[in-house]
């Protein structure tokens, strides 16, 4: 009894859905990370609102970038040490599906409660208002770039040991065009100017992700996944 | 009319980092037959079964499903396989039935065996619902059995399947895969241990040799 | 495990022997070349070309900073090719030219980034400033830094191999847009730029030996990846018959007494 098999994109991402909640505890933590670390911002720099105005945006995102970064390591390490990712690269469906299936439910968990969380770190930033829409629309597509592309760097570090710093030192000039308009969105607006078009370019960067990351990682998993 | 064999393996080399690890390896394994993969730890019987998953890239050679180059009919034949490696691939934070459920349903084909069935037949009745860290290596192990009993793939690659498996869980094992190739499946398996089945192909990796116990 | 030094191998791999005894007789040529423009260039361009207007003498640096990001950059794109074509083919060779090319294109990308500080000092009053060029060949740095860093950190060869390839290809997309995007940024930030070199608007004087040092940085990069090339292949290859040869009659004493 033959089954029409699906594209096994929704059955990984119900699967991660269902670990990540039974390790909520876990998953909370990038955004603790974000919240905690950007009180070190008035600690390290100074509390007072016109100067922190002026760095919220870059601020926020940067954090943002960091507490993803902290996340996607584990993208893969948990398949990898129980067997399921060796499991996942004998499906007869193409492997990008299962992948992007993978990355989707990485960035549910993480990107977007940060980008939820975002409007509450502006304000103990003193964000000015004009840019808390634009905060969150480029927080929203920038970390689903960023899951994108860290997901290419966890697929080439999976079988390492201690991969981690490395995976950061791999991604971070990827990370870089995607903070370089994300916070060019959020300040052309508390300038004053149109803030669509860079983040038009940050949505131009969010299409190419997903239509090439999900390569990268299935090309980059065959190989380090197998050894 | 003669039909192709269900897997033919022809001259199939594999190197790897510059050095030969096995060259020009000949075998057919027609449905019905458990051919077991013999050799002493590091001569490369893992090697040969992540080969005939297509995991990795023989250097020379090829492996033919019905005929057919398996990098040409990758659907069919993924379809078709099974393979149970080293790690049972068993989720901790989940329970043994949403593994079960998960496994049986990244697979293309199943038979009626339900889930609960299954899992009461290699003995974790009472275990269905609570997480699997608080299970044991080996009823990690009888998950991926049940996994054996739900499953309708013709061709089974296991690699030390009787690993961590009580005596009991043993005889289910072999019982299980003496069904399954009295269906018409064949099984490649590694192991040491002696399997108490008729009409075993015991194959030497080193020497080449085969013969039947 | 067996070891195999047989031709059948070889044949399928491209070569690396075909590749070791052939540039073995260019390299002599190869060197010649190489010092001869460097030398005229070098020459040329620090003694005999006309002082700059504006910066004086200070400028000369560019002699050695623009065919140092040039090479940086165009090594990026060598080593990413040939990291495609070992995927793609399969040949080994390939792999090791660009296991080979990656130190020699972080070295140059230092230089560019050196020597641009060095210019900066005396042009700006500062040796490190954000514009886009530095910026850019900074993050180049950084993706050198990786696609070795990725590489070494393997133990198995093939899948230290195939992983950098994968990540330079990954990069080669991503540096137009990470070069565009600096660019963009840096504009945003500061309307009034000092072009570092503008090319079309030099004098035709101070242009030559330009073009003569970006031919001369050509060959030496050329040179250097041949050398760094043919030592990843002895390397490599050591337990093949030919290398062991070439060993003993190099060194003149049995080479397996020390294996």
């Amino acid at each position: 009894m033959a089954r029409q098999m699906n594209s096994g994109f929704s059955a990984w991402l119900r699967r991660d859905l269902l670990l990540a909640y039974r390790r909520r505890g876990e998953v909370a933590s990038p955004v603790l990370f974000f919240v905690m670390v950007s009180t070190l911002i008035p600690l390290g720099l100074t509390p007072e609102s016109a100067r922190l105005a002026e760095v919220a945006a870059g601020m926020i995102w940067v954090i943002a970038l960091l507490a993803t970064l902290l996340s996607v390591d584990g993208l893969f390490a948990s398949d990898y040490q129980d067997g399921s990712l060796e499991q996942m690269l004998l499906t007869p469906q193409l492997l990008p599906l299962p992948v992007l299936g993978k990355i989707t439910a990485h960035w549910l968990t993480t990107g977007l409660p940060l980008t939820l969380v975002s409007p509450l770190l502006g304000l103990m930033l003193s964000l000015p208002g004009a840019g808390y829409i634009p905060l969150i629309c480029s927080l929203a597509l920038g970390t689903a770039c960023l899951s994108f592309l860290g997901a290419v760097g966890a697929a080439l570090t999976v079988s390492l040991r201690k991969g981690g710093l490395l995976l950061t030192l791999l991604v971070m000039p990827l990370y870089m065009p995607v903070v370089i308009f994300g916070t060019a969105t959020v300040n052309y607006a508390i300038d004053g100017f149109n803030w669509l078009p860079p983040l038009a370019i940050l949505g131009a960067l969010f299409a190419a992700a997903v239509a090439l990351c999900p390569l990268a990682v299935a090309g980059a998993l065959r190989v380090t996944a197998s050894n | 009319m003669s039909q192709s064999p269900l897997l033919s393996v022809e001259n199939l080399a594999f190197e790897r980092d510059d050095s030969c690890l096995f060259d020009a390896i000949d075998l057919t394994v027609n449905g019905g037959d458990i051919l077991q993969i013999e050799g002493a730890n590091g001569s490369g019987k893992t090697t040969l079964l992540r080969l005939l998953t297509g995991a990795l890239q023989p250097s020379a050679g090829s492996i033919n499903y019905l005929g057919c180059n398996i990098a040409d009919c990758r659907y069919d034949y993924f379809a078709n396989m099974l393979y149970i490696g080293h790690q049972p691939a068993v989720k901790l934070n989940l329970t043994a039935e949403e593994n079960l459920r998960w496994m049986v349903a990244n697979a293309a084909q199943s038979n009626q065996i339900s889930i609960s069935d299954a899992l009461t037949e290699v003995g974790l009745a009472g275990y269905s619902d609570i997480p699997c860290y608080t299970l044991s290596a080996g009823q990690h192990r009888r998950v991926a059995l049940a996994r054996l009993l739900i499953s309708e793939a013709r061709l089974w690659y296991l690699d030390e399947p009787f690993t961590a498996i009580d005596k009991q869980g043993v005889q289910l094992l072999q019982s299980c895969l003496q069904q399954h190739v009295s269906r018409g499946g064949l099984v490649v398996l590694s192991t040491h241990q002696d399997l108490a089945l008729n009409n075993v192909r015991k194959y030497n990796l080193l020497a080449r040799t085969e013969h039947i116990a | 495990m067996k070891v195999f030094s047989n031709w059948q191998w070889f044949h399928r791999l491209g070569s690396p022997r075909w590749f070791y005894q052939t540039t073995g007789r260019w390299l002599p040529w190869l060197s010649v070349a190489t010092l001869l423009v460097l030398i005229i260039g070098l020459v040329w361009g620090l003694a005999y070309a006309p002082a700059d207007a504006k910066q004086g003498n200070s400028f000369r640096i560019i002699y050695i900073h623009v065919p140092a990001s040039f090479l940086a950059l165009a090594g990026y794109y060598i080593m990413a090719i040939a990291g495609a074509v070992g995927l793609i083919w399969r040949m080994k060779l390939s792999f090791m030219v660009m296991k080979a090319a990656a130190p020699i294109g972080a070295v140059l990308t230092f230089i560019a980034l050196f020597t641009g500080a060095v210019w900066g000092k005396p042009t700006w009053g500062t040796y490190w400033v954000w514009d886009a060029r530095i910026t850019s060949m900074l993050i180049l740095l950084f993706l050198y830094a990786g696609v070795m860093a990725l590489q070494y950190a393997y133990h198995s060869v093939d899948a230290a191999s195939k992983a950098g390839a994968i990540l330079a290809l990954v990069g080669t997309v991503n540096i137009p847009i990470i070069y565009k995007s600096v660019d963009w940024w840096y504009t945003l930030h500061q309307p009034a730029t000092i072009k570092l070199t503008s090319a079309p608007s030099m004098h035709p004087d101070m242009f030559q030996p330009l073009l003569v040092m970006i031919l001369g940085f050509y060959l030496f990069y050329a040179l250097v990846l041949i050398l760094n090339t043919r030592s990843e292949i002895l390397r490599r290859e050591r337990k093949t018959g030919w290398v062991r040869e070439l060993a003993q009659s190099k060194s003149g004493f049995d080479a397996r007494a020390g294996d």
